[in-house]
């Protein structure tokens, strides 16, 4: 009897201890936010087209990290977001919704353009500037081709037009070798 | 295979770590450089060096000097373009330039007009040694002088006195490593003492104490021509340093090692360890523009390889058609041939023969499909030897790093130091299976470098949403507070107004009780 209330005591203050230190260390080594969050929203390309059904990078990414929707939803970021997202999850990597498409910037038609603003108000990144009655133009360099002012311009007087290609920007293709192929396909077939 | 045991074992003294010793196939050391005659047309591109391109200064019709500045330079990192030759300006559009890609630039087309007229806007400064520095390296820039070695880096920037870090030491870099290529080798016998005329000038813009003139021992009468003008200077600030024939022994950091044996620490410059490094063709140009005022129209380049039936180096004016110059050299069909930009170990393989020469070119080859062949198999797998490993000039392990290229594994790449290579073309010509490593590790550089500016703009992207989300929320807070506020005043107003309402409520009954 007695030493059924050692070892209770024991281990009951053993308890007691680890209870505290744990509750100590939980407010000690607090992390605001959500830090797997973070880490994806690091890796989404912030274009905040919406295309994934939510309304920026930022929801998506606390999306994701609350395991509530798959990691293959984002459009632009294409098969190599996946693909990084699937690895910091540590979930199996799913094909992609749609189709990648070539990277492409909005054109505003000038002399089409009625002068609206609407379409400014539609930027997620503030890349259009105009004023009422005046015409609008895209700062091309930081246009994320989101698509997201096609829609509200009222004249559609807005192009995608394809990002032109720079000389400086260029990079070797993987050499055309037989070996690159079989590499090559045997990731594809990987990843379905 | 004795010589290495030798190196190993400690009883002489390697040059560098690793390289090669390709057939050289120098066929053109012997013959002298030829004037190439001006060709009908002369296309010169806006960019031709590393950094920003220039903006043009001339219009369609405009009459040029030889000479004369006609695209200016934007940015720091940039050298502005001259008129090769005096003449029309006939158009200003896009045309292919020696570029892997087959992409385009705009470029200049200048009709000479036969009169070869120089425009002598900037006089000879053959008081050089009484100007200050800082003045000789403007008219370096004005010159639009780039590093003619093939890398087109704009040499102003290499001459900078910096106070932090001394040049004590300059380097005339004489080795010209790459098989066929001559060029350097003809100027050093030719403009002997033009070029140490040069590097006197280099010396004394950098207050460097001594200069070594680095020449493999291939070309023996070029050191002797060397030789012979510096003792006939007798100076003792110069030396002439022969070493042994060895690739990539003309690459900046292994000559360093070479010569001094110190190695220049990976992302440093050649200036932190104290040396500056100059091609022989520079250092002319330099002279050039100096004492006479000259600004780069024309360079040296070794026409070359089996396809071309006379084999030759020529002086040639930048933006002749690469076409004309074969055409010099007797080769016009390009049939089963491939044309090569710069030599055969780093130089790019061209589409087609309508591009201009510009600063950068050192060589032109023409090599025969049956040749190519022999040296570009069918790639077979790793079979672990170790080649690549032994003769990379920078330690790195090169079978691993083409696997992760190949693999998209960008970040191990990186890990195993890709950014160190510098694309020599040792690894791929040891092989034995025949794999494009250096494509492999260009295609990994080009990946990491598209990822690291999508993740750049996916920065700037990000700032600019989540300064727009507090731009709406301030906004929305304003009208809030300003609804607020006028809400707050119109409640006070009826406030006041139903004051004033009882007030005048009961006003007449006062004036009744009055």
């Amino acid at each position: 009897m007695e030493q059924l209330l050692y070892a209770i005591l024991s281990l009951g203050t053993f308890a007691f201890i680890a209870g505290i230190t744990l509750a100590i260390a939980s407010k000690a080594f607090h992390i605001e936010g959500d830090p797997l969050a973070d880490k994806i929203d690091a890796l989404l390309p912030q274009t905040q087209c919406g295309q994934c059904g939510y309304p920026g990078c930022r929801p998506y990414a606390d999306a994701v990290a609350k395991l509530e929707v798959n990691v293959n939803h984002c459009v632009p970021g294409g098969e190599r977001t996946m693909l990084s997202i699937a690895d910091l999850m540590g979930v199996e990597p799913k094909a992609l919704d749609e189709e990648e498409s070539v990277p492409v910037v909005a054109f505003v038609r000038e002399d089409e353009c009625i002068g609206c603003t609407l379409c400014i108000k539609a930027c997620p990144v503030d890349a259009i500037i105009g004023a009422p009655k005046q015409y609008h133009t895209v700062v091309a360099d930081q246009c994320t081709g989101c698509v997201l002012c096609l829609e509200p311009c009222p004249v559609d007087c807005i192009d995608m037009i394809q990002k032109p290609e720079l000389l400086e920007h260029w990079s070797w293709p993987l050499p055309e070798t037989h070996r690159a192929q079989l590499g090559a396909e045997r990731r594809e077939s990987h990843h379905d | 295979m004795i010589k290495s045991l030798l190196n190993t074992l400690g009883f002489t003294s390697p040059p560098f770590d690793g390289g090669i010793t390709p057939n050289m196939c120098k066929w053109t050391e012997g013959s002298s450089i030829k004037t190439c005659p001006l060709p009908p047309v002369l296309i010169v591109p806006l960019k031709q060096h590393i950094g920003q391109p220039c903006t043009p200064l001339v219009k369609i019709g405009d009459l040029v000097l030889r000479g004369q500045k006609i695209a200016k330079a934007e940015g720091y990192l940039s050298a502005p373009v001259h008129a090769p030759t005096s003449g029309k300006v006939i158009k200003i559009e896009e045309h292919a330039i020696p570029h892997p890609s087959g992409m385009g630039m705009v470029s200049i087309f200048i009709e000479p007009d036969g009169k070869d007229q120089r425009d002598m806007l900037l006089d000879p400064m053959t008081n050089w040694l009484q100007r200050d520095p800082a003045e000789l390296r403007e008219r370096v820039r004005m010159c639009g002088i780039v590093g003619l070695g093939g890398a087109a880096f704009p040499t102003f920037i290499k001459l900078l006195k910096d106070q932090r870090h001394p040049i004590e030491t300059v380097i005339l870099n004489g080795i010209e490593c790459e098989p066929f290529l001559t060029n350097d080798h003809r100027l050093m016998v030719e403009n002997s003492a033009t070029i140490l005329h040069g590097l006197h000038i280099v010396m004394h813009m950098l207050g460097a104490k001594k200069a070594i003139i680095a020449i493999e021992d291939n070309k023996i009468d070029a050191v002797q021509a060397m030789r012979e003008n510096v003792d006939l200077l007798g100076d003792d600030l110069i030396r002439v340093e022969v070493l042994p024939t060895r690739y990539p022994q003309g690459s900046e950091k292994q000559l360093i090692e070479s010569l001094t044996g110190k190695q220049v620490p990976a992302g440093k410059l050649p200036m932190h360890i104290g040396v500056l490094c100059q091609n022989i063709g520079t250092v002319k140009a330099i002279d050039d523009a100096v004492m006479l005022g000259h600004a780069i129209t024309e360079r040296v380049i070794t026409v070359s390889g089996d396809a071309v039936p006379n084999p030759a180096n020529m002086l040639v004016r930048l933006g002749t058609s690469m076409r004309f110059i074969y055409a010099q050299c007797g080769l016009e069909k390009f049939d089963n041939i491939q044309i090569l930009h710069g030599g055969p170990m780093m130089g790019e393989r061209l589409r087609h023969p309508d591009i201009p020469v510009i600063k950068s070119s050192t060589g032109l080859l023409a090599i025969s499909d049956a040749r190519m062949k022999v040296a570009h198999q069918v790639e077979e797998p790793c079979i672990r030897c170790g080649h690549c490993s032994e003769v990379c000039p920078v330690n790195l392990v090169p079978n691993l790093l083409a696997d992760h290229c190949r693999n998209d594994q960008l970040e191990r790449a990186a890990n195993y130091d890709l950014f160190d290579c510098i694309e020599c073309g040792a690894c791929s010509y040891v092989c034995p299976s025949h794999i494009p490593l250096v494509h492999y590790f260009r295609y990994g550089k080009g990946q990491t470098a598209q990822m690291r500016r999508e993740q750049s703009f996916a920065e700037v992207s990000r700032l600019r949403s989540e300064g727009r989300d507090a731009r709406l929320q301030r906004e929305k807070d304003e009208k809030a507070a300003k609804r607020r506020k006028l809400r707050a005043t119109l409640r006070s107003e009826s406030v006041l107004n139903t004051a004033n309402e009882e007030k005048t409520a009961t006003q007449p009954k006062t004036e009744v009780n009055d």
